[in-house]
């Protein structure tokens, strides 16, 4: 799928495999190493890790600005990993369930960040299903990424809000509740770019995780995470060897910036391009489905026909690239309202007067 | 006889009084929420203050919209007492729910008007009764009945103000003032105030014993409820994000300010220079606050005692994070069923150590709206110098109620927004030496850095304690218990920060203290006088201003036998505080305490006293 898109940065392959020889940079002169977090502490071979290895891929490709970006987190697993990846930002591992409010106090104070949220699916789903639904309808600018595995592994291995019904337990008991679909719940909520996939494929998160960093507002991309320690036996739907036996892309995802060189384009026919606001393009090759994701009754029926069906779809249900976000109805200066000077920030004596004037 | 006595001078059952109470008496006016009547109340105010004659005006109000019983205390008093009087000398009855009730409430040889179909005048024959036809009057100002329910209001504003006597051209200027923007109301409005004053001319020759003289001593002064004030504060201490959840009594300090930022808080441009999100409930108010303290915004959040305990959670995070925001909690009572638009000072304990693990925050407690306005200003200084989450501590009474006061003055100091690390600063300290952790003043307080900053090595990762003092993660347990000493220095640090308590000394030296804080002042300052007039007793006052106490607080226990610790809740907090805080006082301390969300009452406070203390 690779050879078919244009290299984001002269030399370098998509998906950013390094060349032993010298470290391969990208428009600002930074390597992927640069966009490297301190060692990961989760379980060997967690899927959580492999979401993190992509980010930090994406963010390099896309030659996005390291210091600018706000990496948001709530309590779990998924929520430490914001700490593995890109040093050179701020990050905030906050209460449990509540990243969307801190990262979207973050935003009004500094709307020139680029905030990066992980969280997992008891982090989303369960305890934080309030601030999700909330951060969507605001559509708050933030790629919204949730480490799905169906169980809270930090807490070990309890069923989470995102395990089907009939679901088993490492330890076989069956979840009784139906599980939510993050997708389908954002999707109707009016979320404005909403994806999923699956962390062992790479090839796909990666440019689905540049096309969010790209999206203005909130992009969530419900990504299904396995937990080797309490949900990869053999009945977890939320399994290595389900995922890789299941997963059904919809399309083929490539993303191409502005200042990119021209694209190798997927035939005509098979392709679909989605425009970005700032130049850049999502590139789609069709799957056997004709699904555009600017159609948000297909996303719609989509979505509502795997869960029927129990079918692991992944791609990009929906994206409206235009809509207003948060920040668009602030009327808010250039300049961060953190740095806005006194003289901006405190009236003069006039108004003060005039303040105490209406009071006489 | 003094002004203060004056009023409630007359014994049980004595005939209606000779004498004429001039300026010292108490307005009720009884009417139903909904009915429009705040319009007339505040005229009835501002004529008054017009007068030269200190006012406040106290609303006692149900949690409805419509239909409930509420009613309007307006006290007059040319000694400047504001505190709550229980037993007033004027009722206007113009709710039938609560007539009766509204005229058993009246002091003997007080008045009532009331609305005539009701038929009081027999209930007793201690009060004088004007009956005033509101309903077939009212049909004299407009045949739009729509209008009716609104315009019997300032029939009733007009009767009291002839009644009373009342400056009709401080009436008129008070209505002006109030329909400045609706010629056509101001028209009928006026007219309704002429039919009424003529009714009550022309039917009553007998005045009642009650009258306004005027007098020249509210010149200069304004009259403002304290929400408005503490609005006003965060928009001149420069906030920049407001993030709230509605709850009375609460509300009107997000809604002001948001008024004041719309007005005055735009550059030359027209952009926007604050943020205001109204959120899902009092989690994502706090964490947006947090959010946006964290990114470096000067961050508010306003609320009561049900939104504190949503927000408990995330204030601890703050607290070992080391965010700064400030909290104004607008305290009521009970819980969302209890009495929910009645006054308390009911959160002490829930705020001072809010939240899990060991967390101690600092509390400011105004008692007037200057303080209101001054001490939100001086809350974002130091929730920014600190680094810390800080409580401004008002309540429904000094929130929602009205206050005569001087105007505020202009901030005299500049804005000055803790310790943010700059780049260019970073650059000059040796390389690796920063830690957003690190104590390097010896004040407990580190340095921060603002995400976005473009430079290596000033960013850092932002979570609960388990940090080193470079922000990296650790579990060690040296590292912990040196992170918590320094969250106590630091504590310690603001102990110097605060505002220090006003202590008032008594004539003569006294061995009896008195401590109060935030509104209770009232009833305790004018109880003082009650006391000395007519007890004889004396004693040394002290108004809290903070938490963490300063050491002006042992120094007054120390220098008294004991002290009355005057406080609106049942269970005696800021007693519980002291005694935690300062264990070696506990035995001297005396508990007041009234509990019933209505203001304090200073009779009430004086009698207690009185019954305590030694006769001298
Ligand atoms: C208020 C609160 N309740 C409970 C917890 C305990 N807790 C920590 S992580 C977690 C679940 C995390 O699950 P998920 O978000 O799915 O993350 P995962 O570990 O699976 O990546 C829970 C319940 C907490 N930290 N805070
Ligand atoms: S417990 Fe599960 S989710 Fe947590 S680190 Fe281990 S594998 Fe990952
Ligand atoms: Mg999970």
């Amino acid at each position: 799928m690779s050879s078919t898109l244009p290299p984001s940065v002269p030399g370098a392959a998509p998906g950013g495999a390094s060349q032993p020889a010298k470290p391969q940079v990208n428009r600002l002169g930074l390597s992927q190493k640069d966009y490297g977090g301190v060692p990961s502490t989760l379980c060997n071979g967690c899927g959580h890790d492999t979401i993190t290895a992509a980010l930090i891929s994406a963010m390099w490709e896309d030659g996005m600005n390291p210091y600018k970006i706000a990496k948001m987190s709530g309590i779990g697993c998924s929520s430490k990993t914001t700490a593995y990846f890109n040093s050179k930002a701020w990050g905030f591992n906050a209460v449990h369930g509540r990243m969307p409010s801190v990262a979207t106090g973050a935003i009004l104070a500094n709307h020139t960040l680029n905030s990066v949220g992980v969280s997992g699916d008891g982090d989303t789903a369960s305890i934080g299903i309030g601030q999700f639904v909330h951060a969507i309808r605001r559509n708050v600018p933030l790629v919204y990424v949730v480490e799905n595995n169906g169980v809270y592994g930090l807490t070990k291995g309890q069923f989470s809000a995102t395990a089907e019904r009939g679901a088993k337990s490492r330890w076989g008991d069956e979840n009784q509740a139906e599980g939510i679909d993050l997708c389908g719940l954002a999707l109707e909520l009016g979320c404005t770019f909403v994806a999923r996939s699956f962390s062992a494929d790479r090839k796909q998160i990666v440019p689905l995780l540049r096309a969010a960093l790209r999206h203005r507002g909130t992009a969530v991309l419900d990504i299904i995470s396995p937990c080797v320690t309490f949900n990869n036996h053999e009945a977890s739907t939320k399994s290595y060897d389900w995922g890789r036996t299941h997963e059904k892309p919809i399309h083929e995802i490539g993303y191409v910036n502005a200042w990119d060189a021209p694209a190798v384009d997927y035939p005509e026919g098979e392709r679909i391009e989605v425009p970005m606001p700032d130049g850049g393009r999502i590139l789609l090759r069709k799957l056997g489905r004709d699904h555009d994701p600017r159609d948000r009754e297909s996303a719609a029926r989509l979505i509502a026909e795997a869960r029927a069906r129990r079918e692991f779809l992944t791609g990009i249900f929906y994206v409206d690239g235009d809509a207003p976000n948060l920040v668009d109805g602030l009327n808010l200066p250039a300049e961060p309202l953190a740095t806005l000077p006194e003289s901006l920030t405190r009236p003069g004596r006039d108004a003060l007067d005039a303040v105490m004037e209406s009071f006489r | 006889m003094t002004p203060l006595t004056a009023s409630t001078a007359a014994a049980p059952g004595a005939s209606k009084a000779s004498h004429v109470n001039v300026n010292d008496f108490t307005i009720l006016v009884a009417t139903a929420n909904g009915t429009g009547s705040q319009t007339a109340n505040s005229t009835l105010i501002r004529t008054i203050m017009g007068m030269g004659l200190p006012v406040s005006g106290k609303n006692i109000f149900p949690s409805n919209i419509q239909g409930l019983p509420t009613w309007y205390s307006i006290r007059v008093c040319e000694a400047g007492w504001s505190s709550f009087r229980r037993v007033p000398d004027v009722v206007i009855c113009m709710n039938p729910a609560t007539a009766l009730e509204d005229v058993r409430k009246v002091a003997p040889g007080g008045t009532v008007i009331f609305d005539a179909p009701l038929q009081l005048e027999k209930m007793r024959d201690d009060v004088r009764f004007y009956a005033v036809p509101f309903g077939k009057l009212v049909s004299q100002v407009t045949p739009n009945s729509k209008l009716w329910t609104l315009l019997k209001n300032m029939l009733y504003v007009g009767a009291a103000a002839e009644l009373l006597s009342l400056d009709f051209a401080e009436v008129e200027k008070a209505l002006r003032k109030a329909f400045a923007s609706k010629p056509k109301a101001l028209e009928s409005n006026l007219l309704a105030v002429r039919i009424g004053a003529d009714y009550a001319k022309a039917n009553f020759p007998e005045r009642p014993p009650f009258r306004v003289e005027a007098r020249n001593l509210t010149a200069g002064k304004i009259l403002i409820d304290g929400n408005s004030a503490t609005a006003l504060g965060a928009c001149m201490a420069g906030c920049t994000v407001l993030t709230w959840y509605p709850i009375t009594p609460s509300s009107s300090v997000a809604e002001s300010l948001q008024e004041y930022f719309a007005k005055h808080r735009r550059t030359p441009d027209g952009k926007h220079t604050y943020a205001v999100i109204q959120a899902e409930d009092e989690l994502a108010a706090v964490g947006m606050c947090i959010g946006a303290g964290w990114a470096g915004a000067r961050a508010m959040t306003a609320t009561s005692g049900p939104g504190v305990s949503l927000m408990s959670e995330f204030i601890g995070l703050a607290y070992y994070a080391e965010v700064p925001f400030v909290l104004v909690n607008v305290q009521r009572t009970g819980p969302s069923t209890g009495l929910p638009t009645r006054t308390m000072q009911g959160d002490l304990l829930a705020c001072a150590y809010n939240s899990h693990g060991d967390t101690k925050h600092p509390m400011l407690f105004p008692a007037t709206p200057e303080e209101a306005y001054r001490m939100t200003m001086d809350a974002f200084e130091l929730a920014e110098g600190a680094q810390t989450p800080v409580f401004v501590l008002s309540d429904l009474d000094l929130g929602m109620n009205n206050w005569m006061c001087d105007p505020f003055a202009y901030p005299e100091t500049p804005i000055a927004r803790g310790k943010v690390l700059s780049k260019e600063a970073f650059l000059k300290m040796p390389a690796g030496s920063w830690g957003r952790y690190a104590d390097v003043d010896g004040d407990g307080i580190p340095w921060r850095t603002l995400p976005g900053t473009e430079q290596d090595g000033m960013a850092y990762f932002t979570r609960g304690t388990g940090h080193d003092e470079k922000a990296r993660y650790t579990e060690d347990d040296a590292m912990y218990v040196k992170n918590m000493v320094r969250l106590s220095k630091k504590f310690e640090t603001i102990r110097k920060l605060v505002p220090a308590p006003l202590v008032s000394a008594a004539p003569k030296p006294s061995r009896t203290g008195v401590l109060a804080f935030g509104t209770t002042h009232y009833a305790v300052e004018e109880a003082r006088a009650l006391l000395r007039t007519d007890h004889g007793i004396e004693f040394d006052y002290m108004r809290l201003r903070a938490f963490p106490f300063t050491d002006d607080v042992k120094r007054f226990f120390d220098a008294h036998d004991h002290v009355y610790v005057v406080e609106q809740n049942r269970d005696a907090q800021m007693a519980a505080m002291l005694r935690i805080e300062i264990p070696e006082v506990a035995m001297k301390i005396r508990s007041l305490l009234r509990f019933d969300g209505l203001p304090m009452a200073a009779d009430e406070v004086a009698a207690e006293i009185a019954a305590k203390e030694p006769r001298r």
